[in-house]
């Protein structure tokens, strides 16, 4: 694994993806944070095609934060061919979504994603989840 | 933080599971704590058998921390039947172990698990770590209702 340490964020709206990337940053995760707007765009990223078939093949996300409502390609397919693929199935995906829909829930873990967590209309408490969220999945988890 | 969600804690150890609770004590997460000792004791309390047959099986955990070496059924064999059972296969289950085999890593994960700690030996980090689990499982992450698709 090289040494550069990469979130993959997988976010359509513009002003999540800030709000995420600061948190990140103030909490001192100084992570490269590489945003996918679409779902074709998140699987070109993880399995180097289109716009990202020369990129480093050996650099691979020690997190995926994965909105499910995307365009292109949903997030449920995105997590589905992330979990069959072996260069990416072990990675940590944490479904941030702003809809706590009960089927989305049921069948994200069913798929393999490795949490949940409800995007709060509240700045604060949104803020706070996703440092939270860093603090666990980059400083406490373990991957192989 | 809800009090009725329950933590599920299998651990043979009475150390560390003196520690957690004094952990998650500390950081007043006051959610009640059930303790397995064993794989057989952790399956009797998720499939209502044995000593918990009388038990409504119905209420699930929050999050399962399950360590990995214990006595009658290993923990992995314990993760296997929680996620080919439709009662408790989308539950959250946390490895908690001292082990650093990376083989023990590959195989929670491929069976299921939705995160792996490794114990910190030093008590403070050890207390820290749990509070972190703590927060992220109760406070944070979101469960479905219902577990029928």
């Amino acid at each position: 694994m090289a040494l550069t340490k990469t979130i993959l964020l997988v976010e359509d709206n513009p002003n999540d993806e800030l709000m995420i990337k600061v948190a990140l940053k103030d909490n001192k995760i100084n992570y490269d944070v590489v945003v996918a707007h679409d779902g074709v765009e998140a699987l070109d990223y993880l399995f180097r095609t289109g716009p990202y078939k020369e990129r480093d093949k050996d650099i691979m996300p020690q997190l995926i934060l994965l909105d499910i409502n995307i365009p292109k390609i949903s997030g449920l397919e995105v997590l589905r061919k992330i979990r069959e693929n072996t260069p990416t199935r072990f990675i940590p995906v944490i479904i941030l979504t702003a809809s706590k829909e009960e089927k989305d829930l049921m069948y994200a873990y069913k798929l393999g994603a490795n949490s949940f967590l409800e995007k709060s209309v509240d700045f604060k408490v949104f803020y706070e989840s996703v440092k939270q969220m860093g603090i666990y999945w980059l400083g406490y988890n373990a991957t192989p | 933080m809800s009090k009725n969600k329950i933590i599920f804690l299998i651990e043979d150890n009475p150390d560390d599971e003196l520690l957690t609770i004094q952990a998650l004590n500390d950081n007043n997460i006051i959610n009640e704590v059930i303790v397995a000792h064993d794989g057989v004791e952790a399956l009797d309390y998720l499939f209502g058998s044995g000593k918990y047959k009388d038990r409504d099986i119905n209420i699930t955990p929050q999050v399962i921390l399950l360590d990995l070496k214990l006595p009658k059924i290993d923990g992995l064999e314990v993760l296997k039947r929680i996620r080919t059972n439709a009662l408790t296969k989308l539950l959250p289950v946390v490895i908690l172990t001292s082990s650093t085999e990376e083989q023990d890593l590959i195989k929670g994960y491929s069976l299921g698990a939705n995160s792996y700690i490794r114990k910190p030996v030093d008590f403070e980090q050890f207390t820290q770590a749990i509070k972190q689990l703590g927060l992220y499982w109760l406070v944070l992450n979101e469960l479905p209702y219902s577990n029928k698709i």
